[in-house]
């Protein structure tokens, strides 16, 4: 392929690549984000290939394995073009079926269709499944439709007319005015003002003229994965938007911190730059713009801390990530003292969008403070899990029941987690409350990275809290003392309440210790890493309270609080958890109730797990 | 020893030297050695003309680096917050009494080492038990001893070698 | 020249100063571990935290690496800030009872007792003696190693590196190992001792002001 030249050149060849394609041609689109990959979409692919092969298909009927498709629930997930027939839970043996049927004759195979658990209705294409019908997937939807390994994918659906529009018809000045009017706001966290971080940094002082752009891709909130599913399955959008990004503030290199855990993200975005490189659309004379922009791919080390951007930096240069005082910004003196522009991916692939579609329109999306979508990573005790794209303002309430389809198993619903570690656990009464950067954090959590962890009764919010603070014990670097005693010190206390140890003053004591972590410690880990517990004692005080005093765990979860007891009604004496008990605790006769000796209990639930009959209660 | 230094001077070679290209460094090494050596964090120090305690510092920090030597399988729990509100911490013990290791330790044959993480990002499949890179699924207390069984290794003399059961 | 308002007092310093130079100056004393003039801010050890006043509402900031700027308001001894001083101090003492330095301090800010579990680490991790390495000798044969609770101040491997020219600048600076507490036993984690019976020589955080120290050292913590 010759380098593009200009932008006539550029739409000269999305002209021919649209030329060649017939949109009518069966094409079988396979989800091949990280769920699916490990639902075994990779197999369901080679049988697809071998089959259309055996019946001469090859030619006629294209095969296309894409990223993530977001309904991670329901993989290995397949889309039949044209007719947009959409097939979950996919199998390799159902591969010769489809061949036969659906893509020859046309007919719809009934079982691998989606069933709406509400009303029984059987979904057709993915516009029919509840879990896409309220999403609004700007950023995300084109995910489907690509392979993420093949340019002229991306460029058939629009790719880098946002660049070439900006390299040849707008200042930078301009550029970054479209985005401070577009409202978008970072999707990383801080949910900072986008445009304005580009202002400053375009016009700080830098006595050599270099500045950096960086793509933070070091997603490491458990329960979020949106950025790695962009990186798989889109990355054209991260590094077109890291380009005009890198225009707007003047910069000529550009970093890609990618998390180390993600080996297909890697994969995937290296393959992009070097065909990126190849077309013309990176590194020297930009489309023949003169403009010129390099990016580096650098693995991440396995450290969450890295995600906090002074860390990152100090991480790029070689030391370990350890933050320093923020008081000037990065986008003054950032990356080798010089100043830098880091976003997060999924506000790199917005960045396009706003490009093309203008700041007006992207404006009148979301709530006043907060524009756009944002991808949510829906998880935990939900029905539907997986990623969602919605307009900002949607409630808690809309995402968790018309989009994830409630709690499984009719439990009721207790608390959702947003934020990642740093967020808060809000309960059933704030259900109802519009999601937005502002509205999240007037209640105690934030937006992070838009991780939704879903919680049921069977949750202990203890627990939970104990759960984060130990990750951010593990987490953080350890440099300033409040992180990393005072987390360590909440650690004891919380593992004291959840062991039965806990004693009257120790929720005061989480509560000042709490405080002193919001207002001293160095870095934004430490600021906020008393979130979940401060929240959960926000709402959930009575549970505290419980584990304190009764030394009792409502939710059954607590190990030190709980018993195994086998409801003598229920056991049919079958024998198989006597079988599975490692300590040898259970006794009974054959078709006799058994019964499990306390003392030798050690409560790991392996008899609960393995009884057929549910005679196995926690109490 | 001698053909180590060589090995760590190419990989250094191929980042130039630089000093900012320690991190890149040292996951090659361990790609190449499956861990950090002693020896070869001492060549990377020495080829970079670093003190050897910077390097340290640097493959200490990152929880992806190990200075220990790793077993013939690495057994990863995830413990991101939907596995573990899904049950992980109940896995996590489980695969623990299996192989009687505490997670970061290899067992005494070099068989296994034990690991957590903390998300893999495929939620949806929560709890998840990762060995060698294969996704177990949705798993359950009793699916673990399953699960690690399929990587008994035949030994020599022909017979399968009973996974260490700790009661 | 940067002017700003330290306690009440107008000053002027010099641009690129930080408030805690700038306070020392003006004979402010702001209690300090990490921090020594001769080594470059660190940050870490959170004693020194003051707060910022902006309009109606404020920040705690550590002093040793907040540049003055211009119109700025701190307080050094508010009620804010000596609260999280204490609470700072408190856990400190959990980890490394055994400083003499600590336990002054903790004795001075009137703490009373240590809530937290007492886990000896030996070490506040001020990082002084890494510095003093690097930056005064130029050797580099100390650092951190680890991360969280497991970060330590080590030689590489454990073994006197290539690079000690047995200087000693490393003790020397320490803030715990030279002056250890020697009190044979802790009630609550403190000592008491130095507070009630033994005299402070000098004011650890002197800075040749001319206020008189009483047996009790400053009271101003």
């Amino acid at each position: 392929m010759r380098s593009l030249r200009s932008a006539v050149e550029l739409e000269q060849l999305r002209v021919k690549i649209l030329s060649q394609r017939k949109p009518e041609k069966p094409c079988i689109s396979i989800c091949g984000g990280t769920g699916c990959h490990a639902y075994g979409c990779e197999d369901v692919a080679k049988a697809l290939k071998s089959e259309m092969k055996r019946q001469g298909l090859s030619k006629q009927v294209e095969l296309k394995v894409t990223g993530c498709h977001g309904f991670c629930e329901r993989g290995p997930l397949m889309v039949l073009h044209p007719q947009k027939i959409f097939y979950q839970r996919v199998s390799p043996g159902d591969v010769s079926e489809i061949i036969a049927e659906t893509v020859i004759k046309g007919n719809i195979i009934d079982r691998l269709l989606y069933i709406d658990p509400v009303n029984e209705e059987k979904a057709q294409s993915e516009e029919d499944v509840p879990f896409y019908k309220r999403q609004q997937r700007l950023v995300f939807g084109n995910n489907g439709l690509i392979d993420p390994t093949n340019i002229e994918d991306y460029l058939a659906i629009g790719g880098y007319s946002a660049l070439s529009k900006v390299l040849f018809n707008m200042q930078p000045e301009e550029v970054i005015e479209e985005i401070k009017k577009s409202g978008l706001r970072g999707r990383g966290g801080g949910g900072f003002p986008t445009g304005r971080k580009w202002d400053s940094c375009r016009n700080a002082p830098s006595s050599d003229g270099i500045r950096y752009v960086i793509c933070n891709a070091d997603e490491g909130d458990p329960g979020a994965y949106m950025d790695r599913s962009l990186l798989e399955g889109n990355p054209h959008s991260v590094v077109e938007g890291m380009v005009i990004g890198a225009y707007a503030v003047g910069a000529h290199d550009g970093y890609v911190y990618v998390r180390l855990e993600y080996p297909l993200a890697l994969n995937n975005l290296g393959i992009a730059l070097g065909q990126a490189r190849e077309y013309g659309l990176l590194g020297q004379n930009i489309l023949g713009s003169g403009f010129d922009f390099n990016v580096k791919v650098s693995r991440g080390g396995g450290a969450f801390i890295c995600g906090e951007s002074t860390a990152l930096m100090a991480s790029l240069e070689g030391r370990v990530g350890e933050p320093r005082p923020k008081h000037i910004h990065t986008a003054l003196q950032g990356l080798y003292g010089k100043p830098t522009n880091l976003n997060n991916v999924e506000t790199w692939a917005n960045v396009p969008l706003i490009i093309n579609r203008g700041a007006d329109w992207y404006s009148q999306i979301g709530t006043e403070g907060s524009k756009g979508t944002k991808i949510f990573s829906l998880v935990g005790k939900i029905n539907n899990t997986g990623l969602v794209e919605v307009p900002m303002g949607i409630t808690l309430r809309e995402i968790i029941y018309d989009i994830g389809g409630g709690i499984p198993r009719g439990k009721k619903f207790k608390a959702i987690q947003t934020g990642g570690p740093s967020g808060g656990c809000l309960p059933e009464s704030l259900i109802d409350l519009p999601v937005d950067f502002d509205r999240l954090t007037d209640v105690g959590s934030m937006m992070g990275s838009g991780g939704m962890i879903v919680m049921d009764e069977g949750t202990c919010m203890v627990d939970i809290a104990r759960y984060f603070v130990k990750f951010l014990t593990e987490e953080s670097c350890g440099k300033c003392v409040p992180c990393r005693e005072g987390l360590d010190r909440m650690l004891d206390i919380l593992t004291d309440i959840t062991e039965g140890r806990g004693k009257e003053g120790d929720i005061e004591l989480l509560e000042e210790l709490g405080g002193l972590l919001k207002e001293t410690s160095l870095c934004a880990l430490g600021t906020t890493a008393s979130n979940p517990v401060l929240s959960t004692i926000k709402y959930f005080r009575g549970e505290y309270e419980a584990h304190i005093r009764e030394k009792r765990c409502p939710a059954g979860v607590c190990k030190a609080l709980i018993t195994f007891i086998i409801d003598a009604e229920k056991c049919t004496g079958c024998g198989l958890c006597l079988r599975e008990c490692p300590q040898e605790a259970i006794s009974g006769e054959k078709k006799k109730p058994h019964v499990i000796d306390q003392s030798k209990c050690i409560r790991c639930g392996l008899c609960r797990d393995s009884c057929k009959f549910e005679a196995i209660i926690v109490a | 020893m001698v053909n180590d230094y060589e090995k760590v001077k190419a990989i250094v070679d191929r980042y130039g030297g630089k000093h900012d290209s320690v991190i890149a460094i040292l996951q090659d090494v361990q790609s190449e050695y499956h861990y950090l050596p002693e020896h070869t964090l001492r060549a990377v120090a020495s080829q970079l003309d670093l003190p050897l305690i910077q390097i340290c510092g640097v493959a200490t920090f990152f929880k992806a680096f190990s200075l220990k030597p790793r077993g013939e399988h690495t057994v990863t729990v995830c413990l991101g917050t939907a596995c573990h509100v899904r049950g992980a911490p109940a896995v996590l013990d489980e695969v623990k009494r299996q192989l009687g290791i505490e997670p970061g330790n290899t067992t005494a044959d070099m068989r296994f080492t034990l690991e957590t993480v903390n998300c893999l990002g495929a939620c949806a499949l929560g709890p998840i038990l990762v060995v060698d890179g294969k996704y177990h699924g949705q798993m359950s207390l009793g699916k673990v001893k399953k699960v690690l069984n399929r990587y008994k290794k035949v030994q020599k003399d022909g017979r399968h070698e009973e996974l260490k059961v700790s009661s | 020249m940067i002017e700003l308002t330290i306690d009440g007092i107008k000053a002027k310093v010099e641009e690129g100063t930080t408030v805690l130079e700038a306070a020392r100056e003006m004979g402010i004393i702001i209690p300090t571990l990490c921090y020594h003039p001769g080594l470059s801010p660190y940050g870490a050890c959170r004693v020194c935290m003051v707060e910022v006043v902006k309009g109606d509402h404020s920040s705690l900031e550590a002093s040793c690496t907040l540049p003055v700027e211009q119109g700025q308001v701190i307080l050094t001894n508010s009620e804010k800030v000596t609260r999280a001083r204490k609470l700072i101090v408190e856990l400190l003492l959990s980890s490394c009872p055994n400083s003499k330095t600590l336990q002054d301090m903790a004795a001075n800010m009137g703490i009373n007792k240590v809530r937290f579990k007492i886990k000896d680490r030996g070490c506040i991790l001020c990082g002084r003696c890494v510095r003093y390495c690097k930056e005064q000798m130029k050797s580099g044969g100390i650092g951190f190693v680890g991360r969280g609770t497991s970060r330590r101040v080590a030689t590489a491997f454990d073994v006197t590196p290539e690079e000690c020219r047995n200087c000693g600048g490393c003790e020397w600076i320490c803030p715990v190992c030279e002056k250890a507490c020697m009190a044979d036993s802790l009630i609550d984690g403190l000592c008491g001792g130095c507070q009630n019976l033994a005299p402070v020589e000098t004011c650890l955080v002197c800075t040749g002001c001319s206020e008189s120290v009483s047996p009790q050292g400053h009271k101003v913590y």
